[in-house]
């Protein structure tokens, strides 16, 4: 089989053993999870040490890989075949424990339960938007530094949350630590180390507003809560840079899922740009859920048929032909769709993955999609 | 116009629906946005404005009119409905709501943007807790709010494209988020007022979903979710439901690969690849009646919103916002 420019090769990638880290990412409800643990398990069976990292399986999924607990911890995949010497770990992400285990690994017992019991440090561990991403980043940190010390796993699949905007996993940590380390909390340390009518007019201004709009108990659960922070998270930058320098090296890469539809291929397209406006490594585009017909009648002619039948001999043939038709239909928008996109974005290489009649809840049928995945359009 | 009752029995005037803020969640991938849109369709009937907002940034219901994105405080006319009523979009921005919120409500003036400059607007919008979402659900109760004080630019009805199913109950709980950390001030009162609008008879969740296992779980939840806010779950919408007048076992025999078709004119083969392409259909109809029971079973009422094999454009807004108009009238006082 030769493989012709354009296509997304799985199973190249898989091989390649250069690459350790696949980052799966797209726009709520394309089938991610599915695709990165499809992926995971091809890998595996093909000989990779694989851990996938998930943000929110499916809870059948999450059974059938054996990881129905929310604990933060790799388990092994049961019932794959290891005959080729590979492996599979799965892992749930549970992000505030991983925030957790941040702020108990970086301060004293101390300001660390001072940290952990702050209102704003609960909201900004558990409901901050970009928190999941940011914490997603730093468990991929620490796997990648447990996989290279112990070489226990030589790939990690990562699937990205269903992001708020496109891909707040790059950005929360940036952004994270420019709130923190930004000069708001300057203000608010100040504030609380004393009087700082002296320091600037801009200060006081600043120091008067906040006080007017949040309050003054408010205020003071903000200042406990950054001078905590400010003693913990002080490497805080650096880390969140070794993260993105890790994902913008050689040994990742991005793998964008949509389905054939209008608004998952306008966030591809926009996943795509942005990742190689920041230089990311994109290995391509998965399209899931795409329809096909190895039926060569036009809608036209399907319904020309079914209108010329007779009801009630042939009752079930007009649904049928109806059923194709509406199928034929579906398959010619989904082509456009597809059409525009390569159009505009000629050097992005796809899979498209047919649609299945059913869940994928086992891991025979991830297998299968696996398969589905790898396999050449 | 002027009519008095001399002018004999007049036909009743159309009832629209009595809740004036319809908020629309749904699984990734169901449809919300479109919903959302269709829904303010809908209810923009003959002469009647509705104004149709977003949240998240990502431009769904101006892709559908096919127009630029939304910008700022702009709530320009997006379509103009058959029935003769007006739709218009707005796309609320974190950022910009909240130097509007402070504008209003505590006239900082110079102050304003210097909170802006020492990176407090970006605080409060992203990180402060619930904040962002007092922010968001504040610019829809100012647009709520315009009827009852009368001014010219009042809606009539507000349709809210809101997060997914998975974070609405969250969005929607501004008085648990701010609770922990406020007890009294502006913000408080704030989020007093617009957990009040939320839990008013005049406001409605409703779920969208698919008719498939993941989008149902999560239309489950999120009524579960929603049940101790007190926010009243108005609709559940099945989106791209397929009609099929076959009965259970007819489809069973082709979902297991049994089904023997005969059209004529057909060669075998041609028989043999629509009666395969048919079982899937078939086996994916079964699974579509029975989460469509399981639907009943959340004592919700439910609308059924057709598949579109064309795919979504304005006509096809259209097109489900009569389908909507239909179904939702049962809501009407």
């Amino acid at each position: 089989m030769t493989t012709t420019p354009g296509f997304l090769d799985i199973d190249a990638l898989i091989a390649d053993r250069q690459i350790r880290i696949a980052v799966i990412c797209g726009a709520g409800g394309v089938g991610k999870t599915t695709s990165a643990a499809a992926l995971a398990l091809r890998a595996a069976e093909a000989g990779r040490k694989v851990v996938v990292l998930t943000i929110d399986p499916a809870r059948r999924l999450a059974q059938s890989l054996g990881i129905a607990e929310l604990d933060n911890t790799p388990r092994p995949v049961h019932g794959i075949d290891t005959s080729n010497g590979g492996s599979l770990d799965a892992m749930m992400l549970d992000m505030k424990r991983t925030f957790d285990e941040v702020v108990l690994a970086h301060a004293n017992p101390e300001t660390a339960s001072s940290v952990l019991e702050n209102p704003f440090y609960v909201a900004l561990s558990s409901q901050f938007a970009g928190t999941q991403e940011y914490m997603a980043m730093e468990k991929l940190g620490q796997l990648h530094a447990e996989a290279t010390e112990s070489g226990t796993w030589d790939l990690i699949v990562v699937d990205t949350p269903p992001a708020r905007s496109a891909l707040d996993f790059l950005d929360a940590p940036e952004h994270l630590s420019a709130l923190l380390d930004g000069r708001l909390m300057k203000v608010l340390l100040s504030g609380a180390r004393g009087p700082f009518r002296l320091v600037s007019v801009g200060f006081n201004l600043v120091s008067s507003a906040l006080n007017k709009v949040l309050g003054g108990r408010l205020l003071t659960d903000l200042q406990t809560f950054m001078a905590g922070f400010e003693a913990i998270f002080g490497g805080f930058r650096e880390r969140a840079t070794h993260t993105f320098e890790l994902l913008a090296s050689p040994q990742t890469t991005f793998l964008v899922v949509a389905t054939p539809q209008r608004d998952a291929l306008r966030e591809a397209a926009y996943f795509v740009d942005r990742l190689s406006d920041e230089g990311m490594p994109l290995a391509g585009l998965v399209v899931n859920r795409v329809n096909r017909s190895a039926l060569d009648v036009s809608a036209e002619r399907a319904l020309a048929q079914a209108e010329d039948l007779d009801p009630d001999a042939y009752a079930v043939e007009i649904s049928a032909l109806r059923q194709h038709a509406d199928l034929v239909r579906v398959i010619e928008n989904e082509h456009l769709l597809l059409d525009r996109f390569s159009a505009s974005r000629l050097t992005v290489a796809h899979t498209l993955v047919a649609s299945l009649p059913s869940d994928v809840t086992d891991a025979d049928s991830l297998r299968r999609v696996g398969s589905l995945l790898a396999e050449q359009d | 116009m002027n009519r008095s009752r001399a002018d004999g029995p007049l036909a009743a005037p159309p009832t629209p629906p009595r809740q004036t803020l319809h908020i629309v969640s749904g699984k990734g991938g169901t449809g919300k946005t479109t919903i959302a849109v269709s829904l303010a369709c809908a209810l923009a009937t003959a002469g009647r404005r509705v104004l149709v907002c977003e949240v998240e940034g990502r431009h769904g219901i101006t892709d559908l009119f096919g127009r630029l994105p939304l910008d700022g405080a702009e709530e320009p006319r997006l379509t103009r409905t058959p029935s003769g009523g007006a739709v218009h979009g707005l796309a609320i921005d974190a950022e910009d709501a909240l130097l509007e919120y402070l504008d209003t409500y505590y006239r900082l003036g110079f102050a304003a943007k210097a909170l802006e400059k020492f990176g407090f607007v970006d605080f409060v919008t992203s990180i402060a807790p619930g904040l962002r979402d007092v922010v968001l659900t504040g610019k829809v109760y100012e647009a709520v709010r315009r009827q009852r004080k009368g001014l010219s630019d009042a809606y009539d009805a507000v349709v809210l494209d809101a997060p997914p199913t998975g974070r609405i109950a969250q969005f929607l709980n501004i008085h648990e988020a701010v609770s922990g950390l406020t007890k009294v001030g502006p913000i408080r009162s704030q989020a007093d007022s617009i957990n009040a609008m939320l839990r008013d008879s005049a406001t409605a969740v409703h779920l969208v979903t698919l008719l498939e296992d993941m989008p149902v779980t999560e239309t489950d939840e999120a009524i579960a979710q929603l049940a101790p806010t007190q926010i009243a779950v108005g609709t559940v919408i099945a989106n791209m439901v397929r009609s099929m007048p076959l009965t259970n076992e007819q489809l069973r025999i082709f979902a297991d690969g049994n089904g023997v078709l005969r059209v004529p004119g057909f060669d075998e083969a041609d028989n043999k690849a629509l009666a395969a392409e048919f079982g899937a259909e078939a086996t994916r109809t079964l699974d579509h009646r029975r989460l469509r029971t399981v639907l009943d079973g959340f004592g919700k009422p439910v609308a059924e919103v057709a598949f579109d094999p064309g795919g979504i454009d304005e006509t096809a807004v259209f097109a489900i916002a009569d389908q909507l108009r239909a179904q939702l009238a049962l809501e009407r006082s």
